[in-house]
């Protein structure tokens, strides 16, 4: 499956914006872990904004940065959200709560609670009625993400942008589900050629368990392996870097999906 | 869209287990809603509970998902003949070739809340035998049911609150029109726990009495559980007479807010009209409408309007949630599979609970059970986020 890259969103530790990322990404600067810096989107209105968790600000941070490097309208393009963790804090004090005597669960919280919450405001952010949908794959989050991604710009021939989001969990879960930062990141992709396309994909699933591709950068590396859907990072540093590559994303323990980046014009 | 076959489904929830005891008990109008008494739960509430599930545990190899959650997966998966025509299918296609593609909101949720319960006093750790990738994780369901069933290919939940196994049939048909598998294990699952009915009832959503879709008096939802599963496979150029297909699937965000529908059904209405379109089907080609119908003042009133505007009030449709609850993640595999029965038996499934439709509600509302021959519905599945996915499914020939 070919698909056309339009715009990229980022941010993550030491990660801040595709534009400010590149240079890391692509190994020509020296890549420092800093918390990562999540801003409010403005888009939601301030009674809504107050309301959303993290995993929400993630998504449209990124999102938001990505539509406009891809040059096109969020109201009317498809989405692909996908996340292996969703939004933890809200699941542990949903818990915490549940295992108290009261059992009073907020419903604001309740209503974050839902896997799709950040669609869910993505949708009502940029007045979107298009098709939306929130997957998880636990460690593969990101490949099943871009493979669903990529199938429904070829099948449907239509732009969709994949938003991919991880927070970590607070204690006592993340104890048992370590996940060292927050993260998010947006590849809008078209069906075929427009002017702001800078980069295609190649992508195919295979049948076979193989190593994935690491990030040269051993600091990089370790964020790839530390949070689920920063396993994107050597396809953005395929992008970054502007030149021909081939990036292997590992897809369960026996499959693996193999990503042909190439430049355009 | 290329019509899909689906020769092999599975189902249980509160009305029984496997199709024949849901079917006779919608035809028996006899509901699965009871008075709810679920674990420590104390809420003035009715549930869909399923009773087979305290005699199942989990296949001894995959003994680390033991969850009610994976539980409920396991039985419903062997149901109705279900597993042994995925190992038939496997061996024609490939287990490579099988995408499994899982509707659930909340997964093995219940098992984190009663491993909260039990965190150490001093560190507050959480117990030692508590799994959260094969239990909590919202993959987990898919990651189960893919090992369960034997097969490998490309897997993943979809989490879109009530939408959730709706949807599935959507990204399982882009999956194998793009020749990623040449067939699909699709379905949802979702099970009791205390997230939902204490979140339902803390937004005011969750009925004191058994729910009444399209009531005067309807004040809310009854919270059921259960699983559905189907097998997707290419059609022959020609379907054989009766052959059950999915024509259709259309989806929507309606934009407006998190746990609200629509006011006037906007959403609703643009994931009927895509699930037309892609079935090439005009309004006046569908026979039976299986209506989101939670029984919230809100829902109802939203979905009436959009299903008016599209059909005009002639079309006979119903909510099967009176019967079932509302499954939530597995509510529109629950609803595609009754509707599908509804075009095998030639019974339109009348509402139950109801007994004075609101007169601001126009669409043509069945609350008896209809003999009629039904050769295309409609199944529509709403959710938190504005989420919306409508089906169409029907018979060959």
């Amino acid at each position: 499956m070919r698909v056309f890259v339009e715009g990229v969103g980022l941010l993550g530790p030491g990660l801040d914006g595709w534009q400010a990322s590149r240079a890391l990404l692509a190994g020509t600067a020296a890549y420092a872990a800093t918390p990562t810096v999540v801003t409010a989107s403005d888009l939601l209105p301030a009674a809504e904004r107050r309301r959303t968790g993290l995993p929400v600000k993630l998504a449209l941070a990124a999102g938001c940065a990505a539509f406009i490097h891809a040059g096109r309208d969020a109201a009317t393009t498809a989405t692909v959200f996908t996340s292996s963790s969703g939004d933890g804090e809200t699941l542990h004090q949903i818990c915490a709560t549940l295992a108290s005597p009261e059992r009073e669960i907020s419903p604001t919280r309740f209503h974050n609670s839902v896997h799709n919450a950040p669609a869910g405001y993505w949708s009502i952010a940029t007045r979107s009625h298009a098709p939306s949908s929130s997957l998880c794959c636990h460690d593969a989050s990101f490949a099943a993400g871009l493979l669903d991604a990529a199938a429904q710009v070829a099948v449907d021939g239509k732009a969709v942008a994949l938003i991919a989001y991880d927070q970590p969990y607070p204690e006592p879960l993340h104890a048992v589900r370590p996940i060292s930062a927050s993260f998010g990141m947006t590849l809008v992709m078209a069906p075929q050629a427009t002017e702001h396309v800078f980069a295609t994909l190649d992508i195919s699933f295979v049948p076979e368990k193989a190593s994935a591709t690491r990030m040269t950068d051993s600091g990089l590396d370790a964020l790839r392996a530390a949070v689920p859907v920063a396993r994107c990072l050597p396809l953005l540093a395929a992008l970054a870097r502007g030149a021909s590559a081939v990036v292997v994303l590992a897809y369960g323990e026996k499959n693996h999906l193999r990503v042909a980046v190439a430049p355009w014009q | 869209m290329q019509p899909l076959a689906i020769n092999h489904f599975s189902i249980v929830n509160s009305l029984g287990a496997g199709a024949r005891s849901v079917a006779s008990a919608l035809r028996a109008r006899r509901s699965g809603l009871t008075a709810c008494d679920f674990e420590s739960v104390v809420l003035d509430t009715w549930i869909g509970q399923v009773a087979e599930l305290d005699e199942v545990r989990v296949r001894s190899d995959l003994d680390a998902y033991d969850c009610r959650n994976n539980r409920l997966a396991q039985l419903g998966l062997e149901l109705d003949g279900y597993a042994a025509a995925v190992s038939a299918a496997r061996e024609k296609y490939g287990a490579q070739r099988i995408g499994v593609f899982m509707g659930t909101s909340t997964s093995g949720i219940l098992q984190t809340e009663l491993a909260y319960r039990r965190r150490d006093p001093h560190s507050g750790a959480l117990p030692a035998d508590y799994r959260y990738a094969e239990t909590q994780n919202t993959f987990s369901l898919a990651d189960f049911v893919q090992r369960y069933l034997g097969l490998t290919g490309p897997a993943f939940v979809v989490s879109s609150a009530c939408s959730s196994s709706a949807k599935v049939f959507g990204h399982a048909a882009r999956m194998m029109a793009a020749g990623v598998c040449d067939a699909a294990v699709v379905g949802g699952v979702d099970s009791l726990c205390l997230t939902t009915l204490y979140g339902f009832n803390s937004l005011g959503l969750t009925s004191r009495a058994p729910c009444r879709p399209y009531d005067m008096e309807r004040d809310g939802i009854s919270i059921g559980e259960g699983a559905g599963f189907a097998l997707l496979e290419k059609t022959l150029a020609q379907p054989a007479d009766r052959a059950m297909l999915l024509l259709g699937v259309g989806e929507s965000c309606d934009a407006y807010h998190m746990s609200t529908p629509h006011p006037e059904g906007l959403g609703a209405k643009l994931a009927m009209q895509h699930a037309l379109d892609a079935a090439g089907l005009a309004p006046a080609d569908i026979d039976y409408i299986n209506l989101h119908g939670t029984a919230t003042k809100a829902n109802d009133a939203s979905e009436d309007k959009a299903v008016c505007e599209l059909f005009g009030a002639a079309t006979p449709s119903s909510s099967t949630k009176g019967a079932t609850g509302h499954l939530l993640g597995a509510a529109g595999i629950t609803e595609a599979i009754i509707s599908m029965l509804a075009i095998e038996q030639g019974v339109l499934p009348g509402g139950m609970h109801t007994e004075n439709i609101d007169p601001a509600l126009h669409s043509n509302y069945l609350r008896e059970n209809r003999d009629a021959r039904v050769k295309r519905v409609l199944s529509n599945s709403f959710g938190f986020g504005g989420s919306n996915c409508s089906l169409v499914l029907g018979a060959g020939g």
